[in-house]
Protein backbone atom coordinates (compact mmCIF):
# COMPACT_ATOMS: atom_id res chain seq x y z
CA UNK A 1 0.00 0.00 0.00
CA UNK A 2 1.64 3.29 -1.13
CA UNK A 3 -0.78 5.14 -3.19
CA UNK A 4 0.13 8.38 -4.04
CA UNK A 5 -2.23 11.22 -4.80
CA UNK A 6 -1.34 13.69 -7.80
CA UNK A 7 -0.27 15.93 -5.30
CA UNK A 8 2.01 13.84 -3.67
CA UNK A 9 5.37 15.92 -5.55
CA UNK A 10 3.40 19.85 -4.34
CA UNK A 11 3.90 18.14 -0.55
CA UNK A 12 7.53 17.68 -1.29
CA UNK A 13 8.12 20.85 -2.82
CA UNK A 14 6.30 22.59 0.37
CA UNK A 15 7.88 20.41 2.98
CA UNK A 16 5.09 17.95 3.72
CA UNK A 17 6.45 15.56 6.58
CA UNK A 18 4.99 12.71 4.66
CA UNK A 19 3.49 9.62 6.39
CA UNK A 20 1.20 6.96 5.71
CA UNK A 21 -2.23 7.00 5.83
CA UNK A 22 -4.53 3.93 5.19
CA UNK A 23 -2.35 3.21 2.08
CA UNK A 24 -1.84 6.92 1.09
CA UNK A 25 1.46 8.90 1.11
CA UNK A 26 -0.01 12.00 3.00
CA UNK A 27 1.94 15.12 4.48
CA UNK A 28 0.89 14.87 8.30
CA UNK A 29 2.66 18.94 8.25
CA UNK A 30 4.74 21.35 6.62
CA UNK A 31 6.17 22.33 9.12
CA UNK A 32 3.80 22.75 12.42
CA UNK A 33 0.58 21.34 12.90
CA UNK A 34 -0.27 23.83 15.15
CA UNK A 35 0.48 26.94 12.97
CA UNK A 36 -1.77 24.96 10.54
CA UNK A 37 -4.15 24.49 12.58
CA UNK A 38 -4.70 28.43 13.69
CA UNK A 39 -4.12 29.49 10.13
CA UNK A 40 -7.35 27.70 9.23
CA UNK A 41 -9.17 29.29 12.48
CA UNK A 42 -8.25 32.37 11.71
CA UNK A 43 -7.27 32.96 7.80
CA UNK A 44 -7.25 30.32 5.31
CA UNK A 45 -5.77 26.73 4.84
CA UNK A 46 -5.65 23.81 2.05
CA UNK A 47 -5.88 20.34 2.55
CA UNK A 48 -4.70 17.86 -0.56
CA UNK A 49 -8.00 15.39 -0.09
CA UNK A 50 -7.49 13.62 -3.38
CA UNK A 51 -7.43 10.37 -1.32
CA UNK A 52 -10.62 10.17 -0.78
CA UNK A 53 -13.41 8.81 -3.63
CA UNK A 54 -15.46 10.30 -5.70
CA UNK A 55 -18.43 8.55 -6.68
CA UNK A 56 -20.97 9.57 -9.67
CA UNK A 57 -23.98 7.93 -9.32
CA UNK A 58 -26.38 7.78 -12.67
CA UNK A 59 -29.25 6.53 -15.01
CA UNK A 60 -31.74 4.20 -12.87
CA UNK A 61 -34.01 5.49 -9.83
CA UNK A 62 -31.08 7.24 -8.32
CA UNK A 63 -33.17 8.80 -5.48
CA UNK A 64 -34.90 5.06 -4.56
CA UNK A 65 -31.65 3.44 -4.58
CA UNK A 66 -30.46 6.13 -1.95
CA UNK A 67 -33.52 6.47 -0.08
CA UNK A 68 -33.09 2.25 0.43
CA UNK A 69 -29.36 3.20 1.03
CA UNK A 70 -28.37 5.70 3.28
CA UNK A 71 -29.75 6.48 6.88
CA UNK A 72 -30.45 9.68 6.08
CA UNK A 73 -33.41 10.80 3.62
CA UNK A 74 -32.56 11.94 0.40
CA UNK A 75 -36.15 13.13 -0.07
CA UNK A 76 -34.31 16.30 1.95
CA UNK A 77 -32.27 17.27 -1.08
CA UNK A 78 -34.88 19.31 -3.20
CA UNK A 79 -32.91 22.03 -4.26
CA UNK A 80 -30.24 21.23 -7.48
CA UNK A 81 -26.70 21.05 -5.55
CA UNK A 82 -27.86 20.54 -2.10
CA UNK A 83 -25.43 18.22 0.04
CA UNK A 84 -26.33 15.87 2.44
CA UNK A 85 -24.25 14.16 5.22
CA UNK A 86 -25.84 10.58 5.80
CA UNK A 87 -24.31 6.98 7.15
CA UNK A 88 -24.63 4.24 5.08
CA UNK A 89 -25.40 1.00 7.53
CA UNK A 90 -24.93 -2.85 6.96
CA UNK A 91 -28.04 -5.25 8.00
CA UNK A 92 -26.88 -4.96 11.73
CA UNK A 93 -27.20 -1.21 11.87
CA UNK A 94 -23.50 -0.71 12.15
CA UNK A 95 -21.58 1.91 10.36
CA UNK A 96 -19.96 0.93 6.88
CA UNK A 97 -18.90 4.49 6.62
CA UNK A 98 -20.35 8.33 6.73
CA UNK A 99 -20.54 9.88 3.35
CA UNK A 100 -21.67 13.25 1.46
CA UNK A 101 -24.16 13.22 -1.17
CA UNK A 102 -24.64 16.11 -3.53
CA UNK A 103 -28.26 16.24 -5.59
CA UNK A 104 -26.72 17.45 -8.11
CA UNK A 105 -30.06 16.64 -10.97
CA UNK A 106 -32.48 13.88 -10.78
CA UNK A 107 -29.88 11.84 -13.22
CA UNK A 108 -26.75 12.93 -11.14
CA UNK A 109 -25.98 12.26 -7.56
CA UNK A 110 -22.30 12.70 -6.64
CA UNK A 111 -21.49 10.88 -3.13
CA UNK A 112 -17.71 11.80 -1.75
CA UNK A 113 -16.71 8.39 0.80
CA UNK A 114 -13.80 7.65 3.01
CA UNK A 115 -10.35 6.43 1.42
CA UNK A 116 -10.04 3.90 3.74
CA UNK A 117 -12.95 2.49 3.20
CA UNK A 118 -13.06 2.83 -0.43
CA UNK A 119 -12.87 -1.14 -1.37
CA UNK A 120 -16.09 -2.34 1.05
CA UNK A 121 -18.03 0.66 0.13
CA UNK A 122 -17.80 0.19 -3.60
CA UNK A 123 -18.47 -3.42 -3.09
CA UNK A 124 -21.54 -2.60 -0.99
CA UNK A 125 -22.65 0.19 -3.56
CA UNK A 126 -22.31 -2.07 -6.35
CA UNK A 127 -23.81 -4.82 -4.44
CA UNK A 128 -27.39 -2.67 -4.39
CA UNK A 129 -27.59 -0.78 -7.18
CA UNK A 130 -28.38 -3.20 -9.84
CA UNK A 131 -31.89 -3.21 -8.41
CA UNK A 132 -32.35 0.24 -8.71
CA UNK A 133 -30.53 0.28 -12.08
CA UNK A 134 -28.30 2.61 -11.23
CA UNK A 135 -24.81 3.12 -12.94
CA UNK A 136 -21.78 3.41 -10.15
CA UNK A 137 -18.40 5.41 -11.83
CA UNK A 138 -15.84 5.99 -9.60
CA UNK A 139 -14.22 9.36 -10.60
CA UNK A 140 -10.37 8.67 -10.21
CA UNK A 141 -9.82 10.71 -12.75
CA UNK A 142 -10.84 13.58 -10.28
CA UNK A 143 -8.56 15.68 -7.73
CA UNK A 144 -9.84 16.70 -4.46
CA UNK A 145 -8.41 20.24 -2.43
CA UNK A 146 -9.84 21.70 0.33
CA UNK A 147 -9.87 25.04 1.03
CA UNK A 148 -11.01 26.35 4.52
CA UNK A 149 -11.09 29.35 6.68
CA UNK A 150 -12.33 32.45 7.55
CA UNK A 151 -11.04 33.76 4.06
CA UNK A 152 -10.35 30.30 2.17
CA UNK A 153 -13.81 31.38 -0.32
CA UNK A 154 -12.46 35.09 -0.66
CA UNK A 155 -8.52 33.99 -1.47
CA UNK A 156 -9.39 31.13 -3.68
CA UNK A 157 -11.54 33.48 -5.92
CA UNK A 158 -8.54 35.07 -6.71
CA UNK A 159 -6.58 31.49 -7.88
CA UNK A 160 -10.01 29.51 -9.61
CA UNK A 161 -10.46 30.53 -12.95
CA UNK A 162 -13.10 32.50 -14.00
CA UNK A 163 -16.52 31.00 -15.07
CA UNK A 164 -15.73 28.21 -11.72
CA UNK A 165 -15.86 31.08 -9.56
CA UNK A 166 -18.69 32.73 -11.21
CA UNK A 167 -20.19 28.62 -10.32
CA UNK A 168 -19.09 28.75 -7.03
CA UNK A 169 -19.48 32.79 -5.85
CA UNK A 170 -23.29 32.15 -5.48
CA UNK A 171 -23.25 28.69 -3.79
CA UNK A 172 -24.76 28.75 -0.04
CA UNK A 173 -23.50 26.64 3.15
CA UNK A 174 -23.96 22.56 1.92
CA UNK A 175 -24.53 23.35 -1.74
CA UNK A 176 -22.16 22.35 -4.54
CA UNK A 177 -22.01 23.32 -8.18
CA UNK A 178 -20.25 22.03 -11.24
CA UNK A 179 -18.26 23.90 -13.90
CA UNK A 180 -17.66 21.54 -16.68
CA UNK A 181 -15.60 18.80 -15.21
CA UNK A 182 -14.78 20.85 -11.87
CA UNK A 183 -17.21 20.76 -9.15
CA UNK A 184 -17.40 23.08 -5.85
CA UNK A 185 -18.80 22.49 -2.54
CA UNK A 186 -19.44 24.98 0.31
CA UNK A 187 -18.38 21.90 2.47
CA UNK A 188 -15.65 20.96 4.25
CA UNK A 189 -14.02 18.91 8.03
CA UNK A 190 -13.12 22.11 9.77
CA UNK A 191 -15.79 23.69 11.66
CA UNK A 192 -14.81 27.33 9.10
CA UNK A 193 -16.43 28.01 5.78
CA UNK A 194 -14.60 27.36 3.01
CA UNK A 195 -15.01 24.96 -0.30
CA UNK A 196 -14.44 21.56 -1.60
CA UNK A 197 -13.04 21.26 -5.00
CA UNK A 198 -13.08 19.06 -7.24
CA UNK A 199 -11.09 19.38 -10.80
CA UNK A 200 -9.36 17.14 -13.36
CA UNK A 201 -5.91 15.66 -11.83
CA UNK A 202 -4.18 17.07 -14.68
CA UNK A 203 -5.11 20.65 -13.03
CA UNK A 204 -4.54 20.30 -9.99
CA UNK A 205 -0.61 20.76 -9.09
CA UNK A 206 -1.72 24.40 -11.16
CA UNK A 207 -4.24 25.07 -8.70
CA UNK A 208 -2.59 24.23 -5.57
CA UNK A 209 0.51 26.65 -6.75
CA UNK A 210 -2.01 29.32 -7.59
CA UNK A 211 -3.92 28.75 -4.39
CA UNK A 212 -0.56 29.22 -2.49
CA UNK A 213 -0.01 32.12 -3.82
CA UNK A 214 -2.98 33.88 -3.10
CA UNK A 215 -2.15 33.10 0.17
CA UNK A 216 -4.03 29.87 1.59
CA UNK A 217 -1.09 27.53 3.26
CA UNK A 218 -0.95 23.81 2.82
CA UNK A 219 -1.93 22.11 5.95
CA UNK A 220 -1.53 18.49 6.52
CA UNK A 221 -3.60 15.59 7.90
CA UNK A 222 -2.79 16.48 11.64
CA UNK A 223 -4.14 19.91 11.26
CA UNK A 224 -7.21 18.29 9.63
CA UNK A 225 -7.63 15.88 13.22
CA UNK A 226 -7.69 18.63 15.63
CA UNK A 227 -10.01 20.84 13.52
CA UNK A 228 -12.26 18.38 12.82
CA UNK A 229 -12.45 16.79 16.54
CA UNK A 230 -12.77 20.73 17.75
CA UNK A 231 -15.81 20.97 14.80
CA UNK A 232 -17.48 17.97 16.70
CA UNK A 233 -17.28 16.10 13.79
CA UNK A 234 -16.86 12.55 13.39
CA UNK A 235 -13.62 9.88 12.25
CA UNK A 236 -14.81 7.07 10.78
CA UNK A 237 -13.30 3.97 12.20
CA UNK A 238 -12.54 6.25 15.83
CA UNK A 239 -15.71 7.36 16.64
CA UNK A 240 -17.97 4.73 14.84
CA UNK A 241 -17.07 1.39 13.18
CA UNK A 242 -19.04 -1.31 11.71
CA UNK A 243 -19.91 -2.36 15.36
CA UNK A 244 -21.69 0.62 16.39
CA UNK A 245 -24.86 1.90 15.71
CA UNK A 246 -25.43 5.55 14.83
CA UNK A 247 -27.39 6.13 17.51
CA UNK A 248 -23.98 5.91 20.20
CA UNK A 249 -22.30 8.05 17.66
CA UNK A 250 -23.42 10.82 17.72
CA UNK A 251 -25.46 10.74 14.60
CA UNK A 252 -28.40 9.97 15.50
CA UNK A 253 -29.49 14.02 13.60
CA UNK A 254 -28.63 12.00 10.78
CA UNK A 255 -30.31 9.16 10.91
CA UNK A 256 -34.34 9.81 9.18
CA UNK A 257 -36.81 7.28 10.84
CA UNK A 258 -39.36 9.39 9.40
CA UNK A 259 -41.20 8.72 7.49
CA UNK A 260 -41.97 5.31 8.70
CA UNK A 261 -42.61 3.93 5.40
CA UNK A 262 -38.96 4.35 4.20
CA UNK A 263 -37.19 1.09 4.48
CA UNK A 264 -33.22 1.40 4.42
CA UNK A 265 -30.34 -1.00 5.20
CA UNK A 266 -30.15 -0.91 8.90
CA UNK A 267 -33.69 0.10 10.24
CA UNK A 268 -34.88 -2.53 11.79
CA UNK A 269 -32.27 -2.71 14.31
CA UNK A 270 -31.92 0.92 15.05
CA UNK A 271 -35.65 0.79 15.65
CA UNK A 272 -35.31 -2.09 17.90
CA UNK A 273 -32.38 0.07 19.70
CA UNK A 274 -34.56 2.59 20.07
CA UNK A 275 -37.30 0.96 21.27
CA UNK A 276 -35.81 -1.38 23.81
CA UNK A 277 -33.89 2.52 25.38
CA UNK A 278 -30.64 3.57 23.66
CA UNK A 279 -27.57 2.90 26.72
CA UNK A 280 -25.00 4.47 25.20
CA UNK A 281 -24.33 8.24 24.37
CA UNK A 282 -21.46 10.07 22.21
CA UNK A 283 -20.18 13.08 24.89
CA UNK A 284 -17.60 15.71 24.49
CA UNK A 285 -14.81 15.82 27.44
CA UNK A 286 -12.79 18.91 28.09
CA UNK A 287 -9.61 17.93 30.55
CA UNK A 288 -9.67 20.09 33.66
CA UNK A 289 -6.53 18.80 34.35
CA UNK A 290 -2.82 18.83 32.95
CA UNK A 291 -2.04 15.99 30.18
CA UNK A 292 -3.71 14.54 26.76
CA UNK A 293 -6.96 12.71 26.24
CA UNK A 294 -6.30 9.67 23.39
CA UNK A 295 -8.96 7.25 22.12
CA UNK A 296 -9.15 4.35 24.28
CA UNK A 297 -8.38 5.50 27.84
CA UNK A 298 -11.02 4.36 30.25
CA UNK A 299 -13.67 6.61 31.25
CA UNK A 300 -15.47 6.25 34.53
CA UNK A 301 -18.78 8.29 34.15
CA UNK A 302 -20.38 9.85 37.29
CA UNK A 303 -23.94 10.54 37.51
CA UNK A 304 -24.98 14.49 39.26
CA UNK A 305 -24.45 13.74 42.57
CA UNK A 306 -20.68 12.41 41.31
CA UNK A 307 -21.14 9.05 41.82
CA UNK A 308 -19.88 6.31 39.04
CA UNK A 309 -22.69 5.21 37.05
CA UNK A 310 -20.94 3.08 34.65
CA UNK A 311 -17.45 2.70 32.21
CA UNK A 312 -16.99 4.17 29.10
CA UNK A 313 -14.05 4.97 26.64
CA UNK A 314 -12.89 8.00 24.42
CA UNK A 315 -12.73 7.58 20.85
CA UNK A 316 -11.32 10.19 19.64
CA UNK A 317 -8.90 12.61 21.95
CA UNK A 318 -6.34 15.26 21.03
CA UNK A 319 -4.68 18.77 22.19
CA UNK A 320 -7.05 21.77 21.36
CA UNK A 321 -4.64 24.21 19.68
CA UNK A 322 -7.86 27.10 19.77
CA UNK A 323 -8.63 26.20 23.28
CA UNK A 324 -5.01 25.20 24.73
CA UNK A 325 -6.80 22.20 26.54
CA UNK A 326 -7.43 18.53 25.89
CA UNK A 327 -10.46 17.40 24.56
CA UNK A 328 -12.30 13.92 23.54
CA UNK A 329 -15.57 12.44 22.09
CA UNK A 330 -16.22 9.53 24.65
CA UNK A 331 -18.83 6.95 24.16
CA UNK A 332 -20.19 6.70 27.53
CA UNK A 333 -23.25 5.55 29.63
CA UNK A 334 -26.78 7.71 29.32
CA UNK A 335 -26.72 8.22 32.69
CA UNK A 336 -23.78 10.67 32.86
CA UNK A 337 -24.09 13.91 34.36
CA UNK A 338 -21.28 16.60 33.88
CA UNK A 339 -18.50 15.01 35.49
CA UNK A 340 -16.47 12.13 34.21
CA UNK A 341 -12.78 10.86 35.44
CA UNK A 342 -10.22 9.21 32.94
CA UNK A 343 -7.24 6.90 33.21
CA UNK A 344 -4.59 8.36 31.89
CA UNK A 345 -1.46 6.02 32.69
CA UNK A 346 -2.67 4.84 36.21
CA UNK A 347 -3.94 8.21 37.36
CA UNK A 348 -7.82 8.97 37.19
CA UNK A 349 -7.95 12.55 35.79
CA UNK A 350 -11.09 14.99 36.33
CA UNK A 351 -12.81 16.18 33.45
CA UNK A 352 -16.37 17.74 32.23
CA UNK A 353 -18.50 16.44 30.24
CA UNK A 354 -19.70 18.77 27.65
CA UNK A 355 -21.95 18.30 23.97
CA UNK A 356 -18.78 17.28 21.17
CA UNK A 357 -18.35 20.59 19.46
CA UNK A 358 -16.17 22.82 20.70
CA UNK A 359 -15.60 25.29 18.22
CA UNK A 360 -16.96 26.60 15.45
CA UNK A 361 -16.55 29.67 13.04
CA UNK A 362 -13.37 30.32 14.87
CA UNK A 363 -15.36 30.62 18.10
CA UNK A 364 -15.57 28.64 21.46
CA UNK A 365 -18.83 26.88 21.70
CA UNK B 1 18.71 18.78 8.85
CA UNK B 2 18.37 17.79 12.76
CA UNK B 3 20.95 19.30 14.55
CA UNK B 4 23.68 16.90 16.36
CA UNK B 5 25.74 18.31 18.89
CA UNK B 6 29.22 16.90 18.87
CA UNK B 7 30.34 17.58 23.06
CA UNK B 8 26.67 14.73 23.78
CA UNK B 9 25.99 11.31 24.03
CA UNK B 10 23.17 9.89 22.60
CA UNK B 11 20.63 6.50 22.67
CA UNK B 12 18.92 4.93 20.00
CA UNK B 13 15.53 6.10 21.58
CA UNK B 14 16.79 9.30 20.79
CA UNK B 15 17.62 10.68 24.06
CA UNK B 16 20.96 12.59 24.58
CA UNK B 17 22.91 13.53 27.57
CA UNK B 18 25.28 15.80 29.03
CA UNK B 19 27.83 14.98 31.57
CA UNK B 20 27.97 18.92 33.90
CA UNK B 21 30.98 19.75 35.78
CA UNK B 22 29.27 18.88 39.06
CA UNK B 23 29.28 14.89 37.50
CA UNK B 24 24.97 15.14 37.21
CA UNK B 25 23.84 14.35 33.96
CA UNK B 26 21.70 16.12 32.34
CA UNK B 27 19.13 14.37 29.82
CA UNK B 28 16.16 15.30 27.15
CA UNK B 29 15.26 14.17 23.88
CA UNK B 30 17.23 15.17 20.63
CA UNK B 31 16.29 17.65 17.68
CA UNK B 32 15.20 14.72 15.25
CA UNK B 33 12.84 13.38 18.18
CA UNK B 34 11.13 16.48 18.64
CA UNK B 35 10.82 17.02 15.00
CA UNK B 36 9.13 13.95 14.85
CA UNK B 37 6.93 14.31 17.69
CA UNK B 38 5.95 17.83 16.22
CA UNK B 39 4.50 20.60 18.42
CA UNK B 40 4.84 19.53 22.03
CA UNK B 41 1.64 20.07 24.33
CA UNK B 42 2.42 18.02 27.70
CA UNK B 43 5.06 16.81 29.93
CA UNK B 44 5.36 14.42 32.12
CA UNK B 45 8.22 14.49 34.49
CA UNK B 46 9.42 11.68 36.67
CA UNK B 47 9.12 12.55 40.29
CA UNK B 48 12.42 14.35 41.97
CA UNK B 49 14.56 11.33 44.12
CA UNK B 50 12.93 8.65 41.86
CA UNK B 51 15.80 5.90 41.15
CA UNK B 52 15.31 3.88 37.70
CA UNK B 53 17.36 1.31 35.92
CA UNK B 54 18.97 2.13 32.82
CA UNK B 55 16.10 0.92 30.03
CA UNK B 56 13.01 2.06 32.11
CA UNK B 57 10.37 4.41 31.00
CA UNK B 58 10.58 7.47 33.19
CA UNK B 59 8.91 10.47 31.51
CA UNK B 60 6.34 10.73 29.05
CA UNK B 61 6.50 13.42 26.29
CA UNK B 62 3.29 14.39 24.40
CA UNK B 63 2.54 15.99 21.10
CA UNK B 64 -0.68 17.11 19.73
CA UNK B 65 -0.18 13.99 17.94
CA UNK B 66 0.73 11.16 19.82
CA UNK B 67 1.92 10.44 23.50
CA UNK B 68 6.09 9.03 23.80
CA UNK B 69 8.02 6.92 26.38
CA UNK B 70 11.33 8.73 27.40
CA UNK B 71 13.52 5.98 28.52
CA UNK B 72 16.27 6.22 31.31
CA UNK B 73 19.17 6.52 29.41
CA UNK B 74 21.80 5.37 32.20
CA UNK B 75 20.89 4.46 35.57
CA UNK B 76 20.34 6.59 38.76
CA UNK B 77 18.73 8.88 40.75
CA UNK B 78 16.74 12.10 39.33
CA UNK B 79 17.91 14.79 41.06
CA UNK B 80 16.57 17.63 39.26
CA UNK B 81 13.15 18.32 36.85
CA UNK B 82 12.64 20.88 34.74
CA UNK B 83 9.72 22.39 35.86
CA UNK B 84 9.50 25.15 32.71
CA UNK B 85 8.27 22.47 30.74
CA UNK B 86 4.53 22.09 32.81
CA UNK B 87 3.80 25.48 31.49
CA UNK B 88 5.74 25.80 27.78
CA UNK B 89 6.70 21.81 26.68
CA UNK B 90 6.84 23.60 23.55
CA UNK B 91 10.61 24.83 24.60
CA UNK B 92 11.38 21.29 23.95
CA UNK B 93 10.07 22.10 19.93
CA UNK B 94 12.70 25.72 20.21
CA UNK B 95 15.69 24.64 22.25
CA UNK B 96 16.13 20.89 22.96
CA UNK B 97 19.13 21.01 23.99
CA UNK B 98 19.63 23.84 26.40
CA UNK B 99 16.44 25.17 27.86
CA UNK B 100 14.21 22.48 26.43
CA UNK B 101 16.09 19.76 29.03
CA UNK B 102 13.81 16.99 30.61
CA UNK B 103 15.93 16.17 34.15
CA UNK B 104 19.00 15.62 35.92
CA UNK B 105 20.72 11.96 37.01
CA UNK B 106 22.92 11.04 39.74
CA UNK B 107 24.19 8.21 38.11
CA UNK B 108 24.75 4.89 40.30
CA UNK B 109 26.92 3.15 37.86
CA UNK B 110 29.44 3.55 35.06
CA UNK B 111 27.21 3.79 31.76
CA UNK B 112 28.12 6.52 30.02
CA UNK B 113 30.90 4.87 28.11
CA UNK B 114 28.37 2.42 26.07
CA UNK B 115 26.24 4.92 25.07
CA UNK B 116 26.45 6.91 21.67
CA UNK B 117 28.77 9.09 20.55
CA UNK B 118 27.44 12.31 18.04
CA UNK B 119 28.69 10.68 14.92
CA UNK B 120 27.10 7.28 15.75
CA UNK B 121 23.96 8.91 16.17
CA UNK B 122 24.04 10.97 13.18
CA UNK B 123 24.77 7.69 11.43
CA UNK B 124 21.32 6.23 12.62
CA UNK B 125 18.93 8.70 12.22
CA UNK B 126 20.33 8.80 8.55
CA UNK B 127 19.47 5.40 7.75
Amino acid sequence: MNNKTVLFDKHLEYNGKIVDFAGWQMPVNYGSQMDEHHQVRKDAGMFDVSHMVIVDLGQGDIRAFLQYLLANDVAKLQLAGKALYSCMLNEKGGVIDDLIVYYMSDEWYRVVINAGTREKDLAWINKHAPAFKVNVKERDDLAMIAVQGPNARAKAFEALPVDVVEAAAPLKRFFGADCGDWFVGRTGYTGEDGFEIMLPSSEAAGLWDKLAAAGIKPCGLGARDTLRLEAGMNLYGNDMTEDTSPLISGLSWTVALDPVERDFIGRGPLEAEKAAGVKQKLVGLVLEERGVLRGHQKVMAEDETGQVVGEGEITSGTFSPSLQKSIAFARVPTGIGKTCKVEIRGKLLQAAVVKPVFVRDGQPV
Amino acid sequence: MSEVPSELKYTESHEWLRVEDDGLVTVGVSDHAQELLGDLVFVELPEVATEFVAGDECCVVESVKAASDVYMPISGEIVEVNEALADEPEIINTSPYDSGWLFKIKPSAEELADLMDADAYQAIIDE
